[in-house]
């Protein structure tokens, strides 16, 4: 009798689902962020008690919540996160502005289910994980991916009494979604726009590497305006010719690194770094670019980084990083709740810019730019003129004349884009070196 | 394992019996002693009340009709693959690539929603289903040759042939069949809405597939233990060139059995796509492959096993979902009373056959 081999295939099967559960955590975990705290708050009982401030609420800043009366009935909100609360980027901005929403609201309460993507969770699905939360009594969802568009839709016909914000998304626009649901995306443009010029700025050889995440108009319009950013900056204040400055960028394949799946972003950024390219702007959820780019600085290379998404992103590599442009999602994402709360929901399409008056005020500016340690002074103050220049509307990059990278035209000469023209960008602009995927 | 109960008969009837329920019990009661055991001092670890989790784990997935639709939908996938498991199981075949053998099925599965799309949805299912179908047999029956050709071992070949439809699945969601003006490894566009298995009112529940995995598995139970074919395959299993020399074509039973055990696969793989993800995405088989793998090694080549088994992991792991939400822990958890419930039956399963032998 042939004896099966029972226990050599236990362990490869074994040995295959382990790799896949750890495949998928953030390459970097980053340093300065609070250690994740237990999965969702425990329940807290509607009980009578007055609303004392619960353990997660204890923010540096004083909720209000506190010295209010208590709400007679608690208003469950909750947050599908397509990464973990901790990648140091785009999740854990929306997750901080989760808690700071619920610290202004009284009576409110966050729930939470994090790494909803096909690697870490294979057998979950957006809807059945906005199921969950439901269950659990959210009478709001936030989705904050992209990819939970068509999700976040089925699951709001089948729960019309629920309200739905589908973070980045413009299913309002285009008229697919149903009358529950509402859109927010931050003008990213213009602290791309920032990120550039502070690479371009400080680049000896100005070449500019660009990590990408997959390619859709919203990740094709962030590139242009990094690069337009780059350009303006070079030719204006580096009084450099613009041919003599190189823009690439390498599309990963997604938002984060899925082994086996995406481009690895750690190669990536190290291949960028060994083909010469002096500053890494990361357009991926994650730190990878900025983290390759300190190991190479230590090593004794000179490449700088710019992070995305997260204020506190740079905490990752202090000495080469040269700014982070990061979404504020926590007053908006307040005055949307709070406006659900008082039954004033609205269903629209929002696409909200800095506070001009000061981009990193952090109680009423969409989209800030920190500038990171790596920035030199003199700079530093290049960068604030042009900033003050976008504040005041005398410089718009999106003027024409503007070509796709076919050579087609995209912004006549003299003429400004629209809106929605710069929402839907179909390619990359002329100039950029990589793949527009039209 | 035949060898032993043979040696039993010298016993007494009566204490063969004996014997045999204590022996039968252990089984089944050891395995998940030991499981729970195991996984008890990891929630304990975590500080968790196990007694919550453990009924959120083994109740949550019938608690509303959404989520027992939801692990209904996870069951049937899982059924089909271990199902068709036990058949390559019985022919003593390790059929590690089943993985991809369910990638190849829902790739199948995509070729005609793209190439007839107006076609009337009924018909384009049964050609969907028979697409995947093919696919998933064409990609055992190149796991067999291997194996029956070039002599490469069947658990190699499988998993090389995992790897390979992992890459041609993301070629296309990458390269031809990516969505108009993106590419992204998140998947394909979604299928129009008329394209997916109809469901039971607002439930994500298709009734089509629990009918399949059942039908399906009643005949591979059919063929296994009522068909002169599931004995000849069986005698395979047990010895090849014994059964060879009596006259069964080993080598044609083998590549049946593979074959068998794919078009399974490949069913389940065309489940993924139009019952449950509705689209094509690198990880379209989300596992149930590797879970079928675990699934048999409990059960073995009994296929009647197989529903009761599949339901319960499916049950972990839609209730596991709930985990973080209510108890504050990873639903990972599920993978792990899953794994030392494999485990400690291999243990006892090992045990028992080492007391026997004494």
């Amino acid at each position: 009798m042939r004896q099966p081999p029972v226990r050599f295939i236990a362990l490869l099967v074994l040995f295959a689902l382990l790799l896949g559960a750890c495949g998928t955590t953030p390459a970097a975990q980053p340093t300065a962020a609070p250690a994740p705290e237990a999965t969702g708050a425990p329940p807290v009982e509607p009980t009578d008690a007055p609303a004392e401030p619960t353990a997660e609420a204890t923010q540096p800043t004083e909720p209000p919540a506190a010295t209010e009366a208590p709400a007679e009935e608690e208003f469950v909100f909750g947050m599908i996160l397509v990464g973990p609360t901790n990648d140091g980027g785009w999740n854990q901005a929306h997750f901080e502005a989760a808690k700071y929403a619920e610290a202004r609201l009284p009576g409110s309460r966050f729930i939470y289910i994090d790494k909803v993507n096909p690697a870490d969770r294979p057998n979950v699905q957006v809807e059945q994980a906005i199921e969950e939360l439901i269950s659990q009594g959210a009478k709001f969802v936030i989705t904050n991916s992209a990819e939970f568009g068509e999700g976040t839709n089925l699951a709001a016909e089948a729960h019309p009494d629920v309200y739905f914000l589908h973070a980045s998304g413009d299913a309002v626009l285009t008229g697919s979604a149903p009358p529950n649901v509402t859109n927010l995306m931050g003008r990213m443009e213009y602290g791309k726009m920032m990120a550039g010029c502070a690479a371009a700025l400080q680049s000896d050889a100005g070449k500019l590497a660009y990590l990408g995440p997959l390619i859709d108009p919203e990740t094709r319009r962030l590139v242009n305006s990094t690069y337009l950013g780059a350009k303006y900056c070079w030719e204006n204040y580096r009084e450099q010719p613009a041919d003599s400055l190189d823009f690439k960028v390498t599309w990963i394949g997604f938002w984060f690194n899925i082994p086996g799946v995406t481009l690895d972003p750690t190669r990536v950024a190290t291949d960028f770094i060994s083909e010469g390219n002096d500053v890494i702007i990361s357009g991926i959820d994650t730190t990878e670019g900025l983290v390759e780019a300190n190991k190479a600085s230590a090593a004794g290379r000179t490449v700088w980084a710019v992070p995305y998404d997260y204020k506190d992103a740079c905490a990752q590599g202090e000495d080469v990083c040269l700014g982070v442009p990061y979404f504020n999602w926590g007053p908006r994402y307040t005055e949307i709740l709070g406006d659900a709360i008082e039954g004033r929901f609205e269903s629209q399409w929002e696409w909200i810019g800095p506070d001009w008056n000061d981009i990193n005020n952090p109680d009423s500016s969409m989209i800030g730019f920190i500038k990171g340690p790596g920035l030199t002074p003199e700079n530093g103050v290049l960068l604030d003129d042009f900033i003050s220049k976008l504040a005041d509307g005398s410089l718009n990059l999106f003027t024409g004349p503007l070509n796709f990278q076919d050579g087609t035209v995209f912004v006549a000469d003299g003429e400004v884009a629209e809106d929605l023209a710069i929402w839907n960008t179909p390619q990359l602009l002329e100039g950029i070196e990589g793949q527009s995927a039209p | 394992m035949q060898i032993q109960d043979a040696g039993g008969q010298l016993t007494s009837r009566t204490t063969y019996r004996l014997a045999d329920l204590a022996d039968y019990l252990a089984r089944l009661v050891l395995p998940f002693l030991g499981a729970l055991v195991l996984t008890t001092v990891v929630l304990l670890t975590v500080d968790v009340a196990p007694l919550d989790a453990y009924r959120i784990l083994l109740f949550g997935a019938f608690s509303t009709p959404i989520r027992f639709g939801d692990m209904v939908m996870l069951a049937s996938p899982l059924i089909l693959c271990a199902g068709g498991l036990t058949l390559t199981f019985a022919a003593g075949l390790y059929n590690l690539g089943i993985e991809g053998q369910v990638v190849l099925g829902a790739i199948a599965a995509m070729i005609p929603l793209r190439l007839f799309p107006d076609l009337p949805p009924p018909l384009l299912w049964m050609l969907s289903f028979a697409f995947g179908a093919a696919g998933g047999t064409l990609w055992a029956l190149l796991a067999a040759s291997l194996r029956l050709g070039a002599g490469v071992n069947e658990i190699f070949a499988g998993l090389g042939l995992n790897f390979l439809a992992s890459g041609i699945a993301l070629y296309l969601i990458l390269g031809p069949w990516r969505r108009e003006g993106s590419a992204s490894s998140s998947g394909t566009a979604l299928l129009p809405r008329e394209l997916w298995l109809p469901t039971i009112g607002s439930l994500r529940l298709a009734p089509l597939a629990p009918i399949i995995a059942i039908v399906s598995l009643v005949v591979v139970w059919w063929v296994l233990s009522r068909m002169r074919w599931g004995l000849e395959v069986r005698a395979v299993g047990l010895n090849g060139a014994a059964a060879d020399r009596l006259g069964v074509p080993a080598v044609k039973r083998m590549a049946q059995a593979m074959a068998g055990c794919g078009l399974l696969a490949g069913l389940a793989g065309t489940l993924q796509v139009l019952g449950v993800f509705h689209q094509l995405i690198p990880n379209i088989s989300s596992g149930v492959g590797l879970i079928g793998l675990l699934v048999v090694l409990l059960v073995l080549a009994r296929p009647i096993w197989v529903l009761p088994v599949a339901v319960v992991f499916a049950t972990f792991t839609v209730g596991s979902v709930q985990l973080p939400l209510t108890l504050g822990i990873d639903s990972s958890i599920a993978g792990v009373l899953q794994g030392t419930l494999v485990l400690a039956a291999l243990v006892s399963r090992g045990l028992m056959q080492r007391r026997r032998r004494a």
